[in-house]
């Protein structure tokens, strides 16, 4: 029994410094996903599907956090990364319009290949350097700060307001600078007056003729007998004005002034045989179409 | 397996990144790809995290996230007003300080 006993805790302190099999399947699958939605926003032309392949990369990432230990961070990571930060750049590029994709035209010549050098030179000086000096790492797992204590989270609000009270103050008081930074940039006050023309340059404009007429319509009965906006206002000739006819009263019919409109212009009808016959009509049909 | 391939995956992440903020022309994937190596550097804190058995790494990696949050709001803040006075977000447009 104490032999077994013995035994159980070896292979506990074994596991303890080794990776599991469940984190390696999980790594060797979300490792991948996570390399192609770099990829994806490395290489896709619309700003949009980059920005939904990073979500992705984001996702994978909040995963490892949780298996390795830390999952509050794997929740802020979702949270807050993917949640609210990608929504946010989402937000931006409906605003400014998702047609803004990349250039095609290299503005300095060369600079993809050499981008693209460098990063690769990069990445083999990391992987390199990480493969020859980290080999065989035993990790001494966080089960101490996890376990005890109340756990994860407890653990790390209590750093934050022991150890690093002073880095946790310096954030809040970042925050607020970047609130109002945020304000300050993206405010547009009520004097933009942009595109908005002056009296004075509208009165240049209407006699230059780039309207129709210098003058304001005429107003409905002015001249004429009546101020009502069911009149229409005569010319100095007498003829009646076609511009103050009222489109929109369609209540008082044109037909209804038609008369005033002969009275005035010398055209009246007087009693003839065709009075009451289609030939009337057709007058004020005229009258209402002049 | 060893908890070094997360510090390997990070660091390919991280040079995916790099790439992307030298070869893209749009402000908002470039900033995208600044997102991603903050991304990197916090897997390998929390690794670090791990390996060492302590939980100030992932303290740090949690002072990265605010940090990256406070530098989103800014950043996206000025790509806004770039936009609004010269109807770009590329960076090949805001040369006004070149010569």
């Amino acid at each position: 029994m104490i032999h077994e006993a013995a035994l159980f805790a070896q292979a506990a302190s074994d596991t303890v410094n080794k990776v599991g099999a469940g984190e390696t399947i999980i790594f060797w699958i979300l490792g991948p996903i996570a390399l192609a939605g770099a990829l994806g926003m490395l290489f896709s032309r619309n700003a949009v599907h980059s920005a939904l392949w990073l979500v992705l990369t984001m996702f994978s990432l909040g995963v490892f956090y949780m298996i390795e230990q830390a999952p509050f961070l794997g929740f802020v990571q979702i949270i807050v990364y993917t949640g609210a930060i990608m929504m946010l750049f989402l937000f931006v590029l409906m605003m400014v319009g998702r047609e803004s994709s990349d250039s095609v035209v290299e503005v300095l010549r060369g600079q993809r290949l050499w981008g693209g050098i460098l990063g690769v030179g990069v990445a083999g000086l990391f992987i390199g350097i990480v493969s020859q000096s980290l080999v065989d790492v035993t990790s001494s797992n966080l089960n101490g700060p996890n376990g005890t204590n109340g756990g994860n989270v407890a653990n790390i609000g209590r750093s934050l307001f022991t150890d690093f009270l002073f880095p946790f103050e310096l954030t809040s008081a970042l925050l607020i600078t970047a609130a109002v930074g945020a304000i300050v940039l993206a405010y547009t006050g009520k004097s933009d007056r942009r595109g908005r023309k002056t009296q004075r340059e509208l009165v240049a404009m209407r006699f230059r003729g780039e309207y129709s007429r210098p003058s304001p319509l005429p107003g409905p009965g002015v001249f004429a007998t009546a101020n009502s906006v069911a009149t229409p206002a005569l010319l100095p000739d007498g003829s009646v004005a076609p511009e103050s006819l009222s489109e929109l009263i369609d209540s008082v019919p044109i037909s209804e002034f038609a008369h005033d409109l002969e009275v005035s212009t010398g055209t009246e009808h007087h009693a003839d045989a065709h009075a009451l016959t289609q030939s009337t009509s057709d007058s004020d049909e005229e009258v209402s179409h002049s | 397996m060893t908890p070094t391939y997360y510090l390997l995956l990070s660091a390919l992440l991280f040079s995916i990144g790099a790439v992307g903020v030298l070869v893209r022309r749009n402000a908002i994937v470039v900033f995208m790809c600044i997102e991603l190596m903050l991304n990197a550097v916090n897997l390998t804190l929390v690794t670090f995290a791990r390996i060492n058995g302590s939980l100030s790494g992932q303290i740090m990696a949690f002072f990265v996230m605010v940090v990256a949050a406070a530098e989103v709001v800014v950043g996206l803040a000025i790509i806004m007003s770039i936009f609004r006075a010269r109807r770009s977000t590329s960076v090949d447009d805001a040369n006004l300080l070149k010569y």
